[in-house]
Parts: C-alpha cells; structure tokens; sequence
C-alpha cells in the first residue's frame, strides 16, 4: 500500500495497469488525447506487481483493480468513474488542479 | 424321406462359437431373411428351394464333422471371403443388394452342392440312434436361433448406417443455416441454452421497453403540447429518464448472458443497427442532433453541450481503440505458431493454451459493453442536468421521434419491393 500510495504522489497523474488489458489501454489513450502524460506502472512487469495489485484491491474492493487512476495523490477511480468524471466535466478540472494540463 | 424335410438342418451353435459366426458372415443370406418370413418358427426345412447350406471349411468343431465336407470348392469359399467383405458396412462400398446379388449367385452354386449332402447328412442322422436325432434337433435349433440373431444385428446395423446417413446430412444442412447467419442453438449445451434464454429474454424485456417508452413520451408530447407546468412536466421527464436507467438495466443482464447478441445488434432494427456502435447508439451523435433542436440555448448551456459533446467523443474514441487492441490482440494470440496442415504434439498445448487466452480476451468484451453503456447513460444524465425542464422534456422527444424515424425506415426498408 505504501508503494502505491507513494508512487500515486510522485506525479501529478498515475496509472496502475496491466499491459494485456485493453481497456486500460482506452484509459491510457483517453488521457493522452486529453494532453496529459501520466506516469504508468504495468503490474504484470513491476517486481512489487502483486503485492500493488492486492494494495489496489484493498483500496478500491474490486476483483481487477485495473485501471486505477490518481490524480493529484488522490484515487479518482476505475474506468466507469473517469469516464462518468470526463462526461460530468469535472475531471479536466482535476487534471488541472494536479498540473497535469498545460492550457 | 420325411426326415430330410424335416427339422434337421445345418444350425450353428450360438453358445460355442457366435465369434466364429460373426466371422463367417457367408450365413448371413438376404434370402434367409425371405425364408424366415416364409417360415419363421420353424428351423431350417429342406425344400428344394433351400437357401443355403454352405459351412466354410474352416469349422472345425466336433459337431460340425460330420458336415464339414458340404464344401468341395476353394471357390466357394473364396466366395465366402467376399461376402463376408461386402456385408461389412465399413469397408465396402458395394450395396447390400450387390452383396446379394453375389451371394445369390454363389447361394444358388452352393445350393447343389448342399443340398446333395444334406441328403448324405440326413440319410445318416436317420440311420443313427435317437439320442444323435435329438442332438441333431437340438443344434439345429440352435442355429437357427444363432441365424436369428445374425439377422436382427444385420437389420439394426443397416438402420444405424442410414441414420448416420441422414445425421450427417442434417449435420450439414445446420451448418449451412448457421453460416447464412440463423441463430440455431446447439442441444443440450447447458450454458449455451443460458445464452440462448438470455438473448431472447432480452428481445422480449426489450420490446416490452419499447412499447412503454412509446407510452411515456406520448403522454410528455401531450403535456408539453398542452403547455403543462413545470412540475408536472418535471415529474414525466423524471419519469422518462428512470425509465431510460431500465433499458441499460436489462443490457447489462442480457450481456453476461450473452454478450455477443447485444454486441450484434439483432435487438435493434437494421436502419439501427446502420449506426450500431458497441451495443448501442452513439452519445455524440445522439448531442449533435439535440444541438440543432433545442434552440434557444443559454450561452453557458451551449458550452457546457458542446463540452459535454467533445467529452463524449472523446470518450467513445478511447473506447473504440480499446476494442480495436482487443481484436488485434485476439487476431494475434490465434495466430500464433502454425497455421495449416502441421499437426505435431507440441500444437496441441499450444493450441489449448491459445484458447484459453483467447477466452479471456472474449471476455472483456462485456466490460467494453458495459462501459459504451455508462457514457451512453452519462450522456442523458448530464443532458438532462445543463437543460431546464422543457428544454429537457423537448429532448427527449426529439430523441424518441429520431429512433422511431429510424425504426420506420427499417420497417419500410423491409418491405419494400424487390426486383
């Protein structure tokens, strides 16, 4: 958890992944549509990979933790609750509040 | 003579050798069916018109001794082998009429020669004492119990071969119907029948959305035709969205129980299935249609729609890619090692461990279902937060009336003259 909690807070947006799993490649190709540059840490490669995936499953309560987002340290949510955020037109703000967007 | 008419004939015994029958199929006679018709009860009668007679020289039992010079010529028993071949379903071609035909032919031969020493046998068995009688009676029951028996399985083996004809056939005619895109539910597939339920259940709940929906805007038409007040257009418009909530519902049931059938479209008529895309319709579209229907607009109204829209699209695009790596990523875990006529060991677990990841991969397809679903009912909701009531309840009119048009042109498109 610590790992987790450390790396979410080392950029202003962090993305726990998978690299197998496509729909967090959608996430990953949403936020590079949207001009921001995230820091990615596939748990299938990372050393600490299962004991972050336990982390995240802790935190968020779900079977398949992927893809979690932070944004700002904080824990914004999976894919349904990014997606519900863009639409709300709340996340923008977000990543803007993090540093995260230029404009 | 009476004895020679008489019961005695050639029986095999059933109990000591029925392998050695089956061998020696030269017994199995077309013909001895037409005799047993004739006389079905009664052992073997020596008529002059007796079918056969022959015993292939390779019996060698102690009851047969006596007997075992019915046949003189190599060629009959040669005649024999050939029966016996072509009265094996699997390895001949040749019909069982040719098959008889021959064994006619040689039956007729044979009959000569079996019927003059059936004369010699029974002549003997009538000088014999009656203890050898009743052993002669007794294992010509017996055969013919045992030709009995051969021709039971002869008859039912036929059976089993044209119903193996004909599964194949409707094998092949049910592949046909499935390539040309029928849906034919395979039998007794416990899972698949779920899938199966799942998609008609849909269909069902689905029409029986509709039908209300058609219910529910109706009356918003009226009260919005009629100039109602807020509230009580408030109140239908809250209505009409609950029941929008109902239909993503049931797709989300009706995609873990089929995901595909929602993924197709079939629910959806064809014009709406023209703009399918993953299940449903297209939030973006959907906004830029209400954009040129709901003038006046507010400035803030009208960024936060255009917002709302370029979200969307966004959205869906992300989506899209994530489906598209799906398919690639599917494409090329079945591709992977050899394709064609190669068939090692080593293919299997491959193939097996191809499969099983595949599986996997299928299985995301729900969640991207799932997810197109959400932005779909984002978009509603959000839509109904930035407009004002009557802004609101002209909306969702103009949705339903645009899906009906579409509706309609399916129904037209289907009917229409073809040349």
């Amino acid at each position: 958890m610590d790992r987790v909690v450390g790396l979410a807070s080392q950029r202003a947006v962090v993305i726990f992944s998978v690299s197998s799993c496509c729909m967090c490649y959608a996430i990953k190709t949403l936020f590079g549509e949207l001009g921001c540059n995230p820091a990615i840490y596939e748990l299938d490669e990372d050393p600490a990979g299962r004991e972050m995936e336990l982390a995240l499953i802790r935190l968020i309560g779900k079977k398949k933790p992927v893809p979690a987002v932070f944004i700002g340290g904080r824990f914004v949510g999976l894919t349904e609750q990014v997606m519900s955020h863009h639409l709300g037109g709340t996340l923008v703000p977000l990543l803007r509040d993090a540093g995260a967007l230029w404009l | 003579m009476h004895s020679t008419r008489t019961s005695i004939g050639f029986h095999i015994h059933d109990s000591d050798d029925s392998t050695n029958l089956t061998r020696n199929p030269i017994f199995e006679f077309k013909s001895s069916a037409q005799l047993e018709e004739e006389t079905p009860s009664h052992p073997l009668q020596f008529h002059n018109d007796i079918p056969y007679t022959c015993i292939a020289p390779s019996e060698t039992r102690q009851t047969r001794q006596p007997v075992s010079n019915l046949i003189s010529s190599s060629t009959s028993r040669g005649h024999c082998e050939n029966w016996g071949e072509s009265l094996m379903a699997d390895t001949s071609p040749k019909t069982t009429d040719t098959s008889t035909d021959v064994d006619n032919d040689d039956k007729n031969q044979r009959m000569e020669a079996g019927h003059v020493s059936m004369f010699t046998v029974s002549n003997s068995s009538e000088r014999g004492k009656p203890g050898d009688q009743k052993t002669m009676r007794r294992l010509a029951q017996n055969r013919e119990a045992a030709r009995k028996s051969r021709l039971r399985k002869k008859a039912y083996v036929q059976q089993l071969e044209s119903s193996r004809i004909k599964l194949n056939q409707i094998e092949k005619e049910l592949q046909r119907a499935r390539q040309q895109g029928l849906f034919i539910p395979a039998s007794g597939d416990q899972s698949h029948s779920m899938g199966v339920n799942g998609a008609l259940a849909f269909d069902a709940e689905y029409a029986q959305w509709l039908d209300e929906q058609n219910k529910q805007v109706n009356e918003l038409r009226t009260a919005v035709n009629s100039h109602a007040s807020d509230n009580e257009l408030g109140d239908m418009v809250d209505g009409v969205m609950a029941h929008w909530d109902d239909v993503f519902k049931l797709k989300t049931i009706a995609a873990k129980a089929d995901v595909f059938h929602i993924l197709s479209g079939m629910w959806k008529t064809p014009a709406e299935r023209c703009f399918l895309w993953l299940g449903g319709f297209r939030s973006s579209e959907l906004l830029k249609l209400l954009a040129s229907q709901l003038e006046p607009l507010t400035e803030k109204q009208l960024l936060d729609i255009c917002n709302l829209q370029q979200s969307s699209q966004q959205a869906e695009d992300a989506l899209s890619q994530g489906m598209e790596a799906l398919q690639q990523s599917l494409a090329e875990t079945l591709a992977s090692g050899t394709l064609g006529p190669s068939s090692s060991p080593g293919n299997v677990t491959n193939y097996m461990g191809q499969m099983a990841m595949s599986i996997g991969k299928l299985g995301a397809i729900e969640n991207f279902i799932r997810q197109a679903d959400n932005l779909r009912q984002q978009t509603l909701q959000q839509m109904h937060r930035i407009l004002t009531i009557r802004q609101s309840a002209r909306a969702l009119l103009a949705i339903h009336d645009y899906f009906s048009r579409l509706r309609a042109l399916s129904s037209l498109w289907l009917a229409r003259p073809q040349d």
